[in-house]
């Protein structure tokens, strides 16, 4: 019974599986679109509705400058939707590539390498180019960019009898405010549990999850063991403590909602102060320095371009007219992000002078770990990482050594 | 339920009646050839044919959409895909059973130890959960059946509310619920407890427990049972039993799904013959001989349906993972259903995704077959059940 059944069922499978696979196309770069008139998608992983906003504002200008037609989609969940229509062999022209994503697509051959295209390419800092560039070409143009630095709660540091004078710049001191300010409804300091932001002491340390150029795993340096237990200590000293700890679902939550009188976080902490907490006055300054000097992380998306899209000499265009210094800089204003062109970063450092610790650490923030098949392995630190108040750091440590080296091997 | 049943029997006949000619032919011809068998055979030949035709919108759609998917998918289990390419060209990086092997064999590194992690959590998921919604089903329902109950209209109502609600509002309704300073624990201050912090609490409640006593320290593995393990997991791990964070999630399922299974009982429950009842309370048989004697044998059936469905659902437990902890804290609350989602989404390796759903699918017939086989002989009963609810 089962074969008789099976049989025309497999038939009409074997059918459509042909049919399926005729959709991924055969090559992975598509027959470019020559007409006039182009119709472009844009998918974005918005922020809010004022990220959405500006982007739409900035499509619409170029559209009507050049007539075409763009359609702007802010995405749910940008991983999935991209995940899929990938899959599906359709995707958007244009779109948000995160860091964590980037080298998966770049590998995948997704992307299409636009860099060398653009004259400006040297506008943006070695940092970046280095994060969106693989196998040594780089393949796609940083949006903007953002980096950490600390905020403080002005009113609960006066309150404390602390001044100007106090603002942390070593690690014992901010371990010495932090645990002034602790109290039992407030906590000194609260930091996401992700080396997405505890990354900064590791960095601080001198030491880093993987060497410069990605080819090699780090993390079981004594550099690491030291931030970790610098982190450690805080955390059981309660002076220092993650926001789901405190009934928040990250820092900017928790020093909006006066549960925190410091936090680690990027300057997309401003934009959330300023539409949810507006209320609460704060302070950002430069992240205090470790034994091995200055130390920040900054994070960045790019503009991807589909390798499958029908129009990439109209999807670079759209790319640099995203990417011109005075859009830019409309960007910064909307939605608290940084430009990524050097040459835009002085005019909104003199823009925003409360936002410059954040502009200044571009110059040497510490750009993401992007290798394939990567996610995995920083989440599961991440999770440890949530875990240290009751664990080793040089467990932690080595065992994020170990798993990222069988994913370096096995080249995602 | 029982005419389901018969109209099932007869779906399963008909394919049946199509190979009897087959069976004909053959040296042994059975006591089936015999006068009038060439016209029959006719008939039923057309009647197949027609058949066919009948189910055949059924079959195409079944097939388009629930076949085809799933060998695709069984095809993707054994490549190595990223998402971006064709994996129905010769270009597929095909990899055998290295997906499976890497699941269950130390070579598999982190997604050897995820996906064992995530196994032990469903697994005591599934143990808590299903025998706690069948008990509290069943208790509801001989509540509202109760005679002696008034008003039952609006208690039903109330019971079955959960069930028709969105579980992504229930989650997020839970998720306030359980926080720190959230009302669960501003109750359990009242009567004098400082409840845990629901979510951030990656502790094993068996630890948790037994160190509340006093015999371990939660925090300080036990090293005879921390150094040994089996299957990439250590003794320690294996026996630690659902974090405090699981524990909210197995609350939130068996408040939900409650609902629905009472439903099922009331509808049983109505079926038995008050007579049954009366009789036996004639004979002198207490109100709990009662149920256990008459009642609970009567409602066999349903009981059967409600722990398959449960274990059905239980294994494929998703949605509250991923609104109410993304597997956090410490991969306690990670289920299988959700790692399979990383790994495709997050990871960009559907290879392993796939790989993962196919095994919790075999999970799920293999407990089906092994611990449900039905007594009294009717095997085929559990796939029809599986059937319907794929």
């Amino acid at each position: 019974m089962n074969v008789r059944r099976a049989a025309p069922a497999a038939l009409c499978g074997a059918l459509l599986l042909a049919g399926c696979s005729s959709g991924f196309g055969s090559d992975s770069s598509s027959k470019q679109d020559s007409e006039g008139k182009q119709h472009l998608t844009v998918m974005i992983g918005s922020s809010g509705d004022a990220e959405t906003n500006a982007v739409k504002a900035a499509a619409a200008a170029w559209a009507k400058k050049t007539g075409n037609t763009v359609t702007v989609t802010a995405a749910q969940n940008l991983d999935q939707q991209l995940g899929q229509s990938l899959a599906g062999g359709k995707p958007p022209d244009v779109f948000y590539v995160g860091s964590n994503t980037f080298a998966n697509y770049a590998k995948g051959n997704s992307l299409y390498t636009y860099g060398d295209q653009l004259s400006y390419q040297n506008d943006f800092s070695d940092s970046l180019r280095k994060s969106f560039s693989y196998n040594g070409k780089f393949v796609c143009a940083p949006k903007d960019t953002s980096t950490l630095a600390l905020a403080v709660n002005t009113a609960m540091w006066q309150k404390a009898g602390l001044t100007a004078a106090d603002y942390p710049t070593t690690w014992p001191q901010l371990e010495k405010v932090a645990k002034k300010l602790t109290s039992s409804k407030v906590t000194g300091l609260v930091v996401d549990a992700s080396y997405n932001e505890l990354g900064v002491f590791m960095k601080q340390a001198g030491g880093w999850i993987t060497d410069p150029g990605q080819a090699a795993m780090t993390a079981d340096s004594a550099a690491n063991v030291k931030a970790l237990t610098f982190v450690k200590k805080l955390l059981k000293e309660g002076a220092l403590k993650y926001p789901k700890q405190v009934d928040t679902g990250w820092g900017g939550e928790a020093l909006g909602t006066q549960k925190a009188a410091m936090t680690i976080e990027g300057n997309w902490l401003t934009g959330a102060m300023a539409s949810d907490y507006p209320k609460v006055g704060y302070k950002v300054l430069p992240l205090p320095v470790g034994s091995a000097g200055k130390g920040t992380l900054s994070f960045s998306t790019c503009w991807g371009i589909a390798n499958k899209s029908a129009h990439h000499a109209a999807d670079v265009s759209l790319v640099k007219a995203f990417t011109a210094v005075p859009q830019e800089l409309t960007f910064a204003g909307a939605y608290g992000v940084l430009p990524s062109r050097t040459s835009a970063l002085a005019a909104y450092s003199a823009k925003y002078p409360a936002n410059k610790a954040f502009a200044d650490g571009e110059s040497y923030g510490q750009g993401p770990v992007t290798l394939p098949g990567f996610t995995k392995v920083l989440a599961q630190f991440d999770t440890d990482l949530a875990g240290l108040a009751t664990a080793d750091p040089k467990t932690i440590l080595s065992s994020l050594q170990k798993n990222g080296t069988a994913a370096l091997g096995s080249g995602g | 339920m029982r005419k389901e049943q018969q109209g099932g029997t007869a779906a399963v006949a008909l394919p049946a009646v199509r190979t009897r000619p087959t069976g004909r032919t053959g040296p042994a011809g059975t006591g089936r050839t015999g006068p009038g068998g060439r016209s029959r055979r006719g008939i039923r030949d057309r009647q197949g044919r027609w058949g066919w035709l009948f189910v055949s919108p059924m079959v195409i759609v079944l097939g388009l959409f629930l076949l085809l998917p799933i060998l695709m998918a069984l095809w993707v289990s054994l490549l190595h895909w990223d998402g971006q390419s064709d994996p129905f060209t010769s270009a597929a990086d095909f990899v055998g059973v290295r997906n499976y092997t890497d699941l269950f064999g130390s070579s598999g590194g982190l997604t050897h130890q995820l996906f064992m992690i995530s196994l032990r959590n469903n697994l005591y998921y599934v143990l808590l959960v299903v025998p706690l919604q069948t008990v509290l089903a069943l208790g509801l329902a001989l509540a509202v059946n109760s005679r002696r109950l008034r008003r039952k209209g609006p208690l039903r109502t109330a019971f079955f509310f959960p069930s028709v609600t969105s579980s992504i509002a229930i989650s997020t309704v839970f998720l306030f619920l359980f926080q720190g300073s959230g009302a669960v624990n501003a109750l359990l201050k009242w009567v004098g407890i400082s409840g845990p912090k629901w979510f951030t609490d990656a502790h094993g409640l068996v630890w948790s427990v037994l160190g509340a006593v006093g015999l371990v320290d939660p925090d300080k593995p036990v090293h005879a049972l921390a150094a040994h393990g089996v299957l990439g997991l250590s003794w320690w791990d294996w026996l630690a039993g659902p974090s405090i964070a699981m524990c909210t999630i197995i609350v939130l399922a068996v408040w939900t799904t409650s609902g629905t299974f009472m439903l099922m009982f009331l509808a049983a429950l109505q079926d038995v013959p008050a007579e049954l009842e009366e009789q036996a309370t004639v004979d002198g048989a207490s109100r709990w001989q009662s149920l256990r004697h008459v009642t609970l044998p009567a409602l066999r059936p349903v009981i059967f349906l409600v722990v398959t469905l449960g274990l059905i659902g239980t294994w494929q437990v998703f949605d509250a993972v991923y609104v109410m902890s993304q597997g956090a804290p410490g991969n306690t609350t990670l289920t299988p259903a959700y790692l399979s989602y990383t790994s495709g989404f997050q990871d960009s390796d559907y290879g392993h995704a796939a790989a993962i759903a196919f095994v919790l699918l075999a999970i799920i017939m293999l407990v089906q077959r092994v611990l449900l086989r039905e007594r009294d002989g009717q095997p085929s009963r559990i796939r029809r059940l599986l059937g319907r609810n794929r």
